[in-house]
């Protein structure tokens, strides 16, 4: 494993008219990999990204980012708008090829396969990387259609009793059973916002996928259903690698283990997250977790 | 529960397991949708072929190279060029001595009969134009390229196939031996049919044009552009800038969208009933085509404009009201010529629909046989597709051709106009 | 002197009207401070006193017009012999033409007694009294508003606003069009529907199993009284509408999907404009295709293979009737395709279905709606289309689902009861219109239902 050096202090604590004029772009060769504070490696990695450039047209939106995802454990990334969190989070299971004009360099892995490996297929690699997505999107079927929806395009299950029990659990893990178990013939649209953020989660991991990304899930909901998807995330670690993107520092901190901090394109910082949270290095990541801006 | 490493080891065998058959299955959906655009392609194209291959010739008419003798004791006996005199002549019997003289060795009534044949039946109309205009040249003698019958003209063109038995043809051997002979002196030749633009209808092909229809078609567009464009448009306006949300608007608007989708015929139907049988129109003319189209248009001319006028960001409306101009003002002095290239857009649109409308127009008797050029919109006239039509019914094969023809013509004019359409909007497009 | 003349002379006075409105309004404040010290700007009472001068007077002119003949035959009738007026309606009717064909001094059908060119003498007479009375009525009612409306103006006079709200009860009189349009279709097919009606009952034509509209001309005449049941009629619509859908839905929705979902932007770019030129033929020329190249075509390849096919099939019109329709439904399930919200699009995708899974799975489901809305349109309009099935379709009422044979429509009827002489009271002609109004209700019906459909689909997703 590749293990990163931080560079001096020196160079990245600019002053606060640098921020102004944008992050000035790292490419100096005395780093280890980039401009990146603290360790972007994890003990146990699941997905590994080096040197991911992506381009929308010929707009540079990511610059040079690696960063891995370790087992069962939950990765926050944070950033201000337009930093790009978003759109590295769907380079993972290559969410951005349906955007004709992006392009993605680098490599990502998914253990040891590589994910943008022309040969590779993005039909499985989705199964084995969920997403869930900023706002809740059921399908405009019914509850049991929604969740059945992955186990049956890739015909998971043998018979109609199995994917009843698939169904039954993913709601069960997603914590939406007991709310909708006598009505699972209703629409999904039907549901609350909060419900159907958790019955679009419920959705994702009815594949059983490895890995899933989240991508704001709860920008869309009140607080109270935040605080119940928030906790289902936590229940889910156990089982499953997360990695979420979110607007609010606070979910972050409340969610994740680690924390990745993105600006204008670039990875800035990456560390636990009681540490980004408590002690940042960066002046760029001190100056938006104090709220300077964001 | 199921242990999480043995539930994902599962996964995605199970996935990889049935993922050929479900590439399979894109893939035939992915050409089936290919094959539906390729199929409704050949369509497009088989149409335009079958209509271009059959009509491209009905562009040029055969006519026989005659050496005429203007005769003046045939023409004007008198010599006091009397036009009256002049107009009555037979100039049909000029013609005949000319054929004879062309091929002396024709003998007997049935033969000499057939001879005539050859020529068309209105060639003798050419002398005459000539005459009358020209008095001059009688007593002269002048080369004159006179149109042949319609089947000498199919069998010049090749429709008729020379070496088919004599009794399945049309035309029988001394005939295709004259026009051989012809041929192999070049007296006969594929010209120019300046007649098929300009003339009006006959029931001989070779004299048919759609002179006629275009200019009746022609008639029926102003009226239905001078109506319908400013009822439109104002209707627009009002719906748009000025009507209140309310039950009535609301029931303007539900007959706007239904009349959109209402059959063309039933606005026929209408125009029988209203403009005919009750305010007593006339039958055939223009005027109530042009009237019975505007109904027809109206609600694609009002549905263009209001789009026109929605696309017009609010804040220019503001910045008039605010320095205190009236909503009217508002709405005229600087709404409307913002909209105007879309609302034109549309009104072309709509009267390209117009022009080839043909239902309506037959039930309010547009469909009559009719020679002369009209030259207004009370004259009884037809339109180019009701010309159209009228043509497609008539068995002779030469008329296949000249209906063809006319269809190229129609549709040269469609995609023109079209073709205007595109280009106003391309160029005044505008992003707010 | 004729009214274009009359016209002529009100738009000149109208001018006249509105440089006087101009001058006027200038003059009244010329010494007080000059145009600043008017309501509206001089112009406005220009228009104001022309409006004046030619509103009234062209009203005045337009009913004239339009009462003139009606007075003009009552009072030539009301002059007639005895024996003349008591002739048939019809009939009399024919003696009026003649009048007025004599007055005008054209040919005349009857021969010519003194009686009639009395009458024809007295017709002249009345339109010319008529015609000056309306000359001079017009004229001086042009001059009082020209001068009512020069009086009213003084600088406090908001003339503005009186042009501006005669103009916008002008806009509103346009906006009623398309509700007078929809009720002259259902007065004028609905009144001669009822006098049709009159002779043949409403059961018998909504449910007569036969059609064949030939009745006797005279009374003593041999031959059929004619059979008025549509259901033939409608059997025949429906097949060749049937036909039209089968092949119009699946390649349309087909293509729409393939060109919005996989064609590459290039492909579209051609494609797309190739495939709406359809759209822009007029239906005569499907039919000509139809009727001379299809037609043929499938009889000629149907013998061999031992099968009767009509020259005049339902398979040939519906056929092309299909190629027709194409573009009308590729076109709105491509609307309605992309109304779907990307994210359902994203949703399927990132959980790793394919890329025609998602379509078939999610956008088409959740695109139903209004593809259904769709599709039901152009059955209305399958049903209401009239040249293609006049060309292609035959005319003989044949109660059969052989698509192979010939079948006739509603709309063929409609026009082979009306085009060439007709007589207004004959149960033929009629009968055109009762088949009139059930083509209106049918097509109404499936149109609201549509745009409601529609309607609702896309308030779903905004």
């Amino acid at each position: 494993m590749l293990s990163v050096t931080p560079d001096s202090m020196g160079t990245v604590t600019a002053p606060a008219g640098v921020i102004a004029a944008g992050f000035s772009p790292v490419a100096d060769d005395s780093r280890a990999i980039n401009g990146t504070v603290g360790d972007i490696t994890a003990i146990d990695p699941r997905m590994t990204a080096r040197h991911v450039n992506v381009y929308y047209g010929d707009k540079l939106a990511i610059n040079n980012v690696s960063l891995d995802i370790g087992k069962n454990e939950v990765i926050a990334m944070i950033g201000p708008s337009g930093c790009g969190k978003s759109t590295f989070l769907r380079c993972l299971n290559r969410m951005n090829d349906t955007i004709d004009i992006c392009r993605v360099e680098g490599e990502i892995r998914l253990d040891d396969q590589d994910i943008y490996d022309s040969g590779l297929d993005v039909v499985p690699l989705r199964a084995q990387v969920g997403m869930v997505f900023q706002k809740p999107n059921p399908f405009p079927k019914s509850i049991y259609d929604n969740v059945a929806y992955g186990p049956r395009i890739h015909g998971l299950t043998g018979s109609k009793s199995e994917l009843d029990e698939i169904v039954e659990q993913s709601l069960l893990k997603a914590g939406l059973w007991d709310e909708v178990k006598d009505r699972l013939d209703e629409v999904g649209t039907g549901l609350s916002g909060g419900q159907q953020q958790r019955l679009c989660i419920a959705r994702t991991i009815a594949v059983a996928p490895e890995v899933i990304l989240m991508d704001e899930p709860c920008s869309a909901l009140d607080p109270i259903a935040t605080a119940r998807v928030e906790e289902l995330i936590d229940e889910l670690r156990e089982q499953y690698t997360i990695a979420i993107v979110t607007h609010s520092m606070q979910q972050a901190a409340r969610v994740s283990q680690r924390t990745a901090y993105f600006h204008l394109g670039e990875l800035v910082e990456v560390g636990k997250t009681d540490d980004i949270f408590t002690n940042p290095r960066h002046r760029l990541t001190e100056d938006y977790i104090t709220g300077r801006f964001g | 529960m199921n242990k999480p490493a043995v539930e994902q080891m599962r996964t995605i065998d199970r996935v990889n397991a049935t993922l050929k058959q479900r590439y399979n299955r894109e893939c035939r959906f992915r050409r089936f949708g290919l094959g539906a655009v390729l199929l409704g392609l050949l369509f497009v194209g088989l149409m335009f072929l079958n209509i271009i291959g059959n009509g491209y010739s009905a562009f040029q008419q055969t006519r026989i190279l005659l050496e005429i003798d203007y005769r003046a004791e045939v023409i004007d006996p008198t010599g006091a060029r009397d036009p009256a005199t002049l107009s009555s002549a037979d100039y049909a019997a000029l013609v005949k001595s000319s054929l004879r003289a062309l091929f002396p060795a024709v003998q007997g009534r049935g033969e000499k009969r057939e001879l005539y044949g050859m020529l068309s039946s209105g060639a003798f109309l050419e002398l005459r134009r000539r005459v009358m205009a020209d008095p001059g040249l009688i007593g002269t003698r002048e080369q004159l390229w006179l149109p042949v019958d319609d089947d000498i003209d199919m069998l010049v063109k090749g429709y008729i196939d020379r070496r088919l038995p004599e009794s399945e043809r049309r035309l029988d051997n001394r005939v295709v031996a004259w026009v051989e002979q012809l041929e192999s002196t070049g007296a006969i030749e594929k010209q120019f049919n300046l007649t098929f633009l300009t003339g009006g209808d006959s029931r001989e092909p070779e004299l048919a044009g759609i002179g006629g229809a275009v200019m009746g078609s022609l008639y029926t567009l102003i009226v239905t552009l001078l109506l319908s464009f400013p009822i439109g448009v104002a209707a627009a306006v009002y719906l748009e800038e000025f009507a209140p949300r309310n039950r009535w608007t609301d029931l303007v608007e539900v007959n706007i969208n239904n009349l959109a989708a209402v059959p063309s015929i039933v606005f026929g139907l209408l125009g029988l009933a209203v403009f005919i049988n009750f305010f007593g129109l006339p039958r055939s003319a223009p005027l109530v085509g042009g009237m019975v189209l505007t109904l027809m248009t109206l609600p694609t001319i009002i549905i263009a404009s209001r789009a026109a006028l929605k696309s017009v960001p609010p804040s220019i409306r503001e910045a008039a009201l605010g320095v205190g101009a009236s909503r009217m003002q508002t709405v005229f002095h600087h709404v409307l010529p913002l909209a105007m290239p879309g609302m034109l857009t549309g009104t072309i649109i709509g009267m390209a629909q117009a022009l080839g409308e043909t239902a309506p127009l037959l039930m309010i008797g547009m469909v009559a046989f009719i020679v002369d050029i009209p030259g207004g919109a009370l004259d009884p006239s037809t339109v180019l597709p009701v010309q159209i039509f009228l043509w497609a019914d008539s068995p002779e094969r030469a008329f296949m051709e000249k209906t063809s023809a006319a269809i190229m013509v129609l549709l040269g004019f469609l995609i023109l106009m079209n073709v205007i359409a595109v280009i106003l909007r391309k160029r005044f497009e505008r992003r707010w | 002197m004729s009214n274009t003349l009359l016209i002529l002379i009100l738009l000149g006075l109208m001018v006249l009207a509105y440089w006087l409105g101009v001058r006027r309004s200038r003059r009244l404040v010329a010494g007080s401070g000059g145009v600043r010290a008017l309501h509206s700007l001089p112009a406005y009472y220009g228009f104001f006193t022309a409006l004046w001068c030619g509103l009234p007077a062209l009203l005045v002119l337009f009913l004239w017009v339009s009462l003139q003949p009606g007075v003009i035959r009552d009072l030539v009738i009301s002059d007639l012999p005895e024996m003349e007026r008591a002739l048939p309606p019809a009939q009399l009717g024919l003696v009026i033409n003649d009048i007025q064909n004599l007055a005008q001094g054209n040919i005349v059908s009857a021969e010519v007694n003194p009686a009639m060119e009395q009458a024809a003498a007295h017709y002249q007479r009345l339109q010319q009294t008529g015609y000056a009375a309306s000359v001079v009525v017009v004229l001086s009612l042009a001059l009082a508003g020209l001068s009512l409306g020069w009086r009213l103006i003084t600088p406090k006079f908001r003339a503005r606003n009186r042009v501006e709200s005669v103009v916008k009860w002008l806009l509103v009189g346009c906006s009623t069009i398309a509700i007078f349009t929809t009720l002259g279709i259902v007065l004028s097919v609905l009144f001669e529907a009822i006098r049709f009606f009159e002779t043949v009952p409403i059961t018998e034509f909504l449910f007569g199993l036969e059609w064949s509209p030939q009745m006797a001309i005279r009374e003593d005449q041999v031959g059929s009284s004619g059979a008025f049941g549509v259901i033939p009629l409608f059997a025949g619509t429906l097949l060749i509408a049937l036909i039209a859908m089968l092949v119009a839905v699946p390649i349309g929705l087909m293509s729409a999907i393939y060109l919005s979902e996989y064609a590459g932007a290039h492909f579209r770019a051609w494609a797309k404009p190739l495939l709406e030129i359809l759209a822009g033929i007029p239906t005569v020329v499907y039919g000509f295709f139809a009727a001379l190249t299809v037609a043929p075509f499938i009889r000629n390849n149907g013998a061999p293979l031992g099968l009767d096919v009509s020259s005049e099939s339902a398979l040939a019109a519906g056929l092309v009737m299909g190629i027709m329709i194409i573009p009308f439904i590729s076109s709105l399930s491509d609307d309605v395709i992309n109304a779907v919200p990307q994210t359902m699009r994203d949703a399927s995708l990132g959980i790793g279905a394919t890329h025609s899974e998602t379509v078939r799975k999610v956008i088409l489901p959740a695109a139903l709606p209004g593809i259904v809305g769709g599709i039901l349109l152009a059955v209305s309009r399958a049903i209401g289309e009239t040249m293609i099935v006049v060309m292609a379709a035959g005319l003989s009422a044949n109660l059969t689902a052989n698509p192979l044979q010939s079948v006739t429509t509603v709309t063929v009827q409609i026009v082979t009861l009306l085009v060439g002489d007709q007589e207004f009271d004959s149960p033929k002609t009629l009968a055109a219109f009762a088949l009139g109004l059930l083509l209106f209700l049918i097509t109404l019906v499936l149109n609201v239902v549509a745009l409601h459909v529609v309607r609702r689909y896309r308030e779903a997703y905004e």
